[in-house]
């Protein structure tokens, strides 16, 4: 019996936090008294398979043939799910990114288990399977106690600190059948852009809301991100009015971040706002109207206007690195 | 077509969360329903094709007689019909069960749902209803179309967009940019009072998860301020105390 962590590869890449589910993964076996098979699906370079071995996997399955190579829920769940039943695995972990979200409940289905998304810290098994994860939009936690012999998590990026266990782990070729009619799902299309730091789990955070005025105010936005390796996002009613994608609204009804810091600039701090950014670790706001409810909710913060605070802030931030450098 | 949307009863956006009962349930005292934001855009979405295609749009609830003000409200909006299974969604997979065994009964083509609940922020239930059906599913779709029994869906990936073709019938799972929220006119209003509401006795499933209790976020110390003039002190806050940067 041994535990499963399916790590999510990006154009060949494990993520930083691919390597979080496998610490997560680790934690987890130990207090099980067991071992993790790390699972990769799609093309991965030897060398980049080897480091799952550092965050402690013991054992590494690789599937990388060429029909899998692009992400399909109903293919990868089938190949997850025979892993699973390969390793006598009951618990399977699960990244909870955007492709992570639609295939872990099929998962769930496949293997009758129980499944959590959304988890942000270890289960605690002293009575019972106890998983904690943020409810409500992140204005609440649930503890969810998972009924059934077999778990199907999803932990969410950024909530869990990577750690090296370094294993010796021997990598196996797992080819499993998959059945044809997955494949009448066909992707078209990708269009990416990896020169970006990718919001979901960026460490650091710089956003921006209608104080900006404007979509061509934010080039002071995007080059704070740049100097900090920030993603860069906005509030509501900036991707409503069009000044920026939907892709980079946080918030209650956009995307819940859990960043190390998060830089709010010119957001007031509606609570639908709060609630998809609550559990960043440090917030730092900066906005000219001192009674914005967002500084009850900021661990730092400057009264002031942007457009005098931040090319400021930046040429501080610029000086520091220049110090480190 | 034939088209089966997924609707849940959810607190108002600006709901302040609390708990009674040793914090095992959630305080509905003074909280209004909705239906659940992101629902609302998948049945924008199902009108919109269910116009352009003379199809016809259903929406499911799985909930008591307590939810019935939120599908009134989508029918309203402009659904054709709807369905309620008379139970407590005791976990995801029972509401999933429910849908599935509604949109075959019902020979549908397409079950649209939101990415997720805004209060149990799963997504469980639309990739769930897919592996029970076998059918193919696409989550977070931010742009639909459907042409000769083939959906063109375009879902959000890390650092941008796939587009992505796939047969019916197919569970899709809505994100913002499907479609803007359709505001219910007067005629939508009086005519959902007596469009057809079924309700139905729900199928038995094991529980698999059960809540235990919930919290709240702790809430933050005291904000540091920093003087406008000098943002030097908050890098050096954020380097030497808060050591992020």
């Amino acid at each position: 019996m041994a535990l499963l962590v399916y790590v999510e590869n990006l154009e060949g890449k494990f993520k930083k936090s691919s390597f979080e589910t496998l610490t997560y993964g680790k934690h987890l076996a130990d207090k099980l008294s067991t071992t993790v098979t790390a699972l990769s699906i799609g093309k991965v370079e030897q060398a980049e398979l080897d480091k799952l071995a550092t965050y402690g996997a013991t054992k590494i399955l690789n599937t990388s043939s060429e029909k899998l190579a692009v992400f399909n829920n109903q293919a990868y769940a089938q190949v997850i799910t025979a892993a699973a039943e390969k390793e006598s695995a009951d618990t399977v972990i699960i990244l909870n990114t955007f492709s992570g979200k639609g295939l872990a409940p099929r998962v769930a289905v496949r293997m009758k288990a129980a499944i959590v998304s959304g988890a942000i810290e270890l289960p605690d098994t002293s009575s019972g399977f106890v998983v904690k994860k943020t409810a409500y939009s992140s204005k609440a936690y649930a503890y969810v106690n998972m009924l059934s012999a077999k778990k199907v998590i999803t932990l969410i990026p950024n909530s869990y600190k990577v750690e090296e266990a370094a294993q010796t782990a021997a990598t196996e070729v797992f080819e499993p059948a998959v059945d044809e009619n997955c494949f009448k799902t066909v992707v078209k299309e990708v269009k990416r852009n990896t020169d970006k730091v990718l919001l979901p789990d960026a460490e650091f955070v710089v956003s921006a809301g209608r104080g900006l005025k404007g979509p061509e105010n934010w080039k002071m936005v995007e080059e704070l991100a740049d100097l900090l390796g920030a993603a860069t996002a906005c509030s509501k009613p900036v991707s409503d009015a069009g000044w920026r994608p939907h892709s980079e609204h946080v918030g209650q009804t956009g995307i819940a971040i859990s960043p190390n810091l998060y830089i709010a600039i010119g957001i007031s701090g509606a609570i639908q706002h709060l609630a998809g950014v609550s559990s960043s670790k440090v917030i730092v706001v900066i906005n000219k109207d001192p009674e914005a409810p967002f500084f009850k909710a900021a661990d730092y913060g400057i009264v002031g206007d942007a457009f005098e605070v931040v090319p400021k802030l930046i040429e501080e931030v610029k000086k520091l690195k220049a110090a480190n450098a | 077509m034939k088209i089966l949307v997924a609707i849940s009863n959810v607190p108002d956006t600006t709901t302040k969360i609390n708990f009674s009962d040793d914090n095992k349930t959630f305080n509905t005292t003074g909280v209004q329903f909705i239906i659940n934001p992101y629902d609302e855009l998948a049945l924008s979405r199902a009108l919109e094709l269910a116009e352009a295609m003379q199809g016809t749009v259903t929406v499911i609830n799985v909930g008591d007689a307590f939810t019935e003000p939120t599908i009134r409200k989508a029918l309203a909006i402009g659904a054709t019909d709807a369905i309620r299974v008379n139970g407590e969604a005791q976990d995801s997979f029972f509401v999933a069960t429910q849908i599935a065994k509604a949109a075959l009964d019902g020979g549908y083509d397409l079950v649209l749902c939101g990415k997720e609940s805004i209060d149990h922020n799963g997504g469980q239930v639309p990739p769930m209803v897919a592996e029970i059906l076998g059918w193919p599913s696409v989550s977070l779709v931010k742009k639909l179309d459907v042409a000769d029994g083939t959906a063109t869906l375009e879902r959000e990936i890390e650092g941008g967009k796939e587009i992505i073709s796939a047969p019916l019938p197919l569970v899709a799972s809505a994100s913002e940019g499907i479609a803007e929220p359709r505001i219910p006119n007067m005629r939508g209003i009086m005519s959902a009072r007596t469009k057809p509401l079924n309700v139905v006795e729900p199928t038995a499933t094991e529980k698999t998860t059960e809540i235990t209790h919930y919290d709240k976020p702790k809430a933050r110390g005291q904000v540091t301020l920093v003087d406008a003039e000098n943002p030097g002190k908050l890098v050096d806050l954020l380097h030497n105390e808060a050591k992020i940067i």
